[in-house]
């Protein structure tokens, strides 16, 4: 009985299909992935029937985080030239008299949700540390002696007109932390609000 | 790269036969990266977008007299900080009485079965209507439909007429619960309304808390 003689070369598998496929799958998930910048808080949203879609331009939204804290924040509009953010900075800056430098101002126009009393505000743009960041993140002031969202919301509002206001608030957050807010909102005239949810589909049937 | 060496092991004639060889370029490095990649933007995709529920409250400012509405058609949910949800129809009369609380809760079971019992003749006209469009027999486009299941439950005469009442340390997701309750059962009047004291009275006895501790708060 002869050897078989085992080849000394190793099999060689034809890996190009796969890198094909890879490619394919990696260019679809590059284009379709949209970055945001980081919330200020993981809010984890109630969830509804409702199937309408967020809003993704001219939207004043407001967070309320789980521990009752409030946060706000503003698009930019519907196209780049709007510079909506950089405009309420500049209005609420001049009605608190707190200034900021043109750079921040800048920066503030790439960056998300904020809460902060205002006189933090600056310091938090400045920063680049992602935990003194965050430790920031006190909240924004809704009482009714230091009213700062409804400066910021009547502000936002007054620069982009056509802006909806949006809730997105944690389903254990307390609702009168949520009820305070609606208020804030009602006494600058919106009434309409968006609750923001998650899909939650429900089939409902009578028995007849 | 195991190709390269056995190359130079196997030179030993001196003369190079680099013809034989196909162009093999090394592609696992490559494979590598894309893999990453694509590995690292499909954790981060986030597919489902958030959804919202729209809900337009009374202006404050608007000074006209709210509506007389049928007490007969009123129902009363308190919802409390323990996601359960106490149910009252019509209204207190000091005088009559105290109606009696009705325990339910979130569940397939609890407020949505009692409110589609309540409100079947606008639900069953929402879902003829929505069939009619799915099966074909009605062709409307997408905003006629939703304006047209609007003007059911604004011409609606019958179904109940929900008012919604939150004791202070209540949940935002049970008030979203309950609001999403309506939608399923296609309640067209509902509101969110203060509670009254005789209400938290009732509430209280009803959970057996002796009205004393309250006050001392």
């Amino acid at each position: 009985m002869s050897k078989i003689k085992l080849p000394s070369v190793p099999p060689r598998i034809d890996m190009t299909p796969m890198v094909d496929l890879f490619f394919l799958l990696l260019t679809f998930f590059m284009l379709t992935t949209s970055f945001k910048p980081q919330e200020a808080k993981p809010i984890d949203t109630p969830q509804s029937v409702s199937e309408k879609l967020t809003p993704e331009k001219n939207v004043i939204t407001v967070l309320i985080s789980k521990d009752d804290k409030v946060f706000f924040n503003i698009d930019n509009g519907g196209d780049s030239t709007m510079h909506v953010r950089r405009k309420v900075l500049t209005e609420i800056s001049k009605y608190f008299r707190i200034p900021f430098t043109p750079e921040q101002i800048k920066k503030f126009e790439g960056l998300a949700s904020f809460g902060m009393p205002i006189k933090n505000l600056g310091a938090w743009i400045d920063s680049s540390d992602p935990k003194e960041r965050d430790a920031m993140q006190v909240g924004m002031p809704i009482d009714s002696l230091d009213n700062q969202l409804e400066r910021w919301v009547l502000f936002a509002r007054n620069i982009n007109p056509i802006a909806d206001a949006a809730i997105k608030g944690d389903g254990e957050a307390d609702y009168k932390v949520v009820k305070r807010v609606l208020d804030i909102m009602q006494t600058i005239n919106i009434n309409r609000f968006n609750l923001t949810t998650t899909l939650n589909k429900v089939e409902v049937k009578i028995q007849k | 790269m195991a190709e390269i060496i056995a190359n130079e092991g196997g030179g030993k004639k001196g003369k190079r036969r680099s013809k034989k060889h196909s162009t093999h370029i090394d592609m696992t490095p490559m494979v590598d990266l894309a893999c990453l990649l694509l590995t690292f933007f499909m954790l981060t995709t986030a597919f489902s977008k958030p959804k919202v529920m729209e809900i337009v409250l009374p202006d404050p400012k608007d000074k006209t007299k709210p509506p007389q509405i049928s007490e007969a058609r009123t129902m009363n949910f308190i919802l409390d900080e323990q996601s359960k949800v106490y149910l009252y129809n019509g209204m207190i009369h000091p005088e009559k009485g105290s109606p009696e609380l009705i325990e339910t809760n979130f569940s397939k079971d609890g407020v949505r079965k009692i409110l589609l019992q309540r409100n079947k003749e606008v639900f069953n006209k929402i879902e003829t209507l929505r069939e009619g469009v799915v099966k074909g027999t009605i062709k409307l486009n997408r905003d006629s439909i939703s304006s047209r299941e609007k003007g059911i439950k604004r011409d609606d005469k019958t179904g109940p007429i929900v008012l919604i009442k939150a004791t202070d340390k209540v949940k935002y997701g049970d008030i979203v619960n309950m609001i999403d309750e309506m939608a399923i059962a296609n309640v067209g009047h509902y509101a969110i309304v203060k509670m009254s004291p005789q209400e938290q009275k009732l509430l209280d006895t009803k959970k057996g808390i002796v009205p004393d501790k309250k006050t001392k708060k």
